[in-house]
C-alpha cells in the first residue's frame, strides 16, 4: 500500500471490531466505487474472523495487539496513513451503515474546497436517512452546543463518515480523542483554527452486530463528551492567548 | 475512644508491613509505596501522639479526635487515589501510542517480507 507519490493520494480507513458478517461487505463495496484506492481495516482485536474475512475481500489490515476502542484504532490509522505520505484519509465504519458510493463525494470536497475535514452528513438534506429517537435527541443536544464553540452550524457532529487532510493528520496523529471521538474531533480542529464542511450522506441501518452505544451508555456518553468539549476548549484558548501574548510582546 | 485510637494503630502497623514486603517482593515500586508509607507513619504517628492529634483537632475545630484522625486519612487517601489516576492515565496513554507502534511496525515488517519472498 503506497500513495504513490501523488498529491491526491487517498486512504479508506474502516475500523471494525467483530465484524466478520459486515467486513467484506463493506471492503468489496469501497473496491467497487472507489476503484484503486487502497483500504486499511484497522482491527481491534476481533475474536472472531474479521481479520482473515478483510484480507480476503482486498483489503490490507492493521491489526492491533489489543484493545485499543474506536479512538485509539482510528489514530492508529491516521499515523500510519501520515507516515505512508497519504494527502487524504477517510474514514468509513466497518458495519456496512455508510455508504461507499458517497465517497467520492466526501473526497472531491475535501479537494476542492481546502478545508480540513469533512462530515458526511445524514441531516443536511433529507436523503431518507433515519435514526432513534434518543439518538435524535442527542444529536439536536450537540448542535446546540457546539453552535457557540464551533462558530457555525453542524448537522451531524456525531457522524463516523469523516475525511480529512494531511494538515489534519498531522494534528490527529499527535493528539487524538481515543473515546467517543468525533465530537471531540470537531472541537479539536476548530481550536486550531481549521475549517470543516458536511456534505449529504446516506445512512443505512445496520445489519449485523449492535451499536457500541446502548441506552445505558448514553448518559456517560453525555457527560464524557460535554467534558471534553469543555476541557478542549479551555486547553486550546490558552495556548491560543499565550502564543497572542508571546507574538505581542516580541513585536 | 482509646479503642478505636488502638485500631488506627494496628491498621497502620498492617498497612506499613504490607508495603515494606510488597516493595521487597517487587509487587510494588518503590517511588508509588512512598505515598503509601508515608500516609501509614503519619496515621500511626497521629493516633499515638495524643497531644498532636488534639492540637490538630483544636485547630480544625472538631469535636473529637478519632473524627479528626479519620478525616485526615480519609483526605490524605483522597489525594493519594487522585494521584494514582493521574498515574493510571499516563500509562493508559503511553500503552496506547505502543499498542499502535508495535501494530505499525508489524505491518512495516510484514510488507518487507512479502517484498523479499516476491523477490526470490
Amino acid at each position: 500500500m503506497t500513495p504513490l507519490g501523488t498529491p491526491d493520494s487517498l486512504l479508506i480507513i474502516v475500523p471494525a471490531l467483530n465484524e466478520e458478517a459486515a467486513i467484506a461487505g463493506v471492503v468489496r463495496e469501497i473496491r467497487e466505487h472507489v476503484p484503486g484506492v487502497p483500504v486499511l481495516v484497522i482491527d481491534d482485536c476481533s475474536s472472531d474472523t474479521t481479520v482473515a474475512v478483510a484480507r480476503q475481500a482486498g483489503a490490507e489490515v492493521l491489526p492491533m495487539p489489543h484493545h485499543l476502542g474506536l479512538g485509539g484504532c482510528v489514530q492508529a490509522g491516521y499515523k500510519l496513513a501520515y507516515e505512508l505520505g497519504f494527502q487524504y484519509v477517510i474514514r468509513v465504519d466497518g458495519d456496512g451503515q455508510h455508504d461507499a458510493r458517497d465517497i467520492p463525494r466526501v473526497y472531491e470536497k475535501l479537494k476542492t474546497t481546502g478545508c480540513e475535514m469533512v462530515i458526511g452528513s445524514r441531516f443536511v438534506a433529507d436523503n431518507g436517512s433515519r435514526t432513534g429517537a434518543v439518538r435524535a435527541l442527542g444529536i439536536r443536544f450537540f448542535r446546540l452546543v457546539l453552535r457557540p464553540v464551533l462558530g457555525k452550524e453542524v448537522h451531524d457532529p456525531t457522524s463516523g463518515f469523516v475525511g480529512v487532510n494531511r494538515r489534519a493528520l498531522d494534528v490527529f496523529r499527535q493528539s487524538f480523542p481515543l473515546e467517543y471521538p468525533e465530537i471531540e474531533a470537531l472541537v479539536v480542529l476548530q481550536r486550531r483554527r481549521f475549517r470543516f464542511e458536511e456534505v449529504p450522506c446516506k445512512m443505512r441501518p445496520r445489519t449485523t452486530g449492535r451499536s457500541s452505544i446502548t441506552a445505558l451508555k448514553s448518559l456517560y456518553y453525555v457527560l464524557h463528551v460535554l467534558l471534553g468539549i469543555f476541557v478542549n476548549v479551555l486547553k486550546f484558548d490558552r495556548r491560543y492567548h499565550r502564543a497572542q501574548r508571546e507574538r505581542g510582546a516580541g513585536g | 475512644m482509646d479503642r478505636l485510637l488502638n485500631v488506627t494503630t494496628a491498621l497502620s502497623v498492617i498497612l506499613l508491613v504490607m508495603v515494606l514486603v510488597s516493595v521487597r517482593r517487587a509487587h510494588i515500586r518503590v517511588e508509588y509505596s512512598v505515598s503509601w508509607l508515608l500516609a501509614a507513619a503519619a496515621m500511626l504517628i497521629l493516633s499515638r501522639a495524643h497531644s498532636l492529634l488534639n492540637a490538630v483537632r483544636n485547630l480544625i475545630g472538631l469535636p473529637d479526635s478519632p473524627l479528626t484522625l479519620f478525616l485526615l486519612a480519609g483526605g490524605v487517601f483522597l489525594i493519594m487515589f487522585f494521584r494514582f489516576s493521574v498515574i493510571v492515565s499516563h500509562l493508559r496513554d503511553n500503552n496506547i501510542a505502543l499498542a499502535q507502534r508495535v501494530a505499525i511496525l508489524e505491518y512495516h515488517l510484514q510488507n518487507l517480507r512479502n517484498h523479499e519472498s516476491q523477490e526470490v
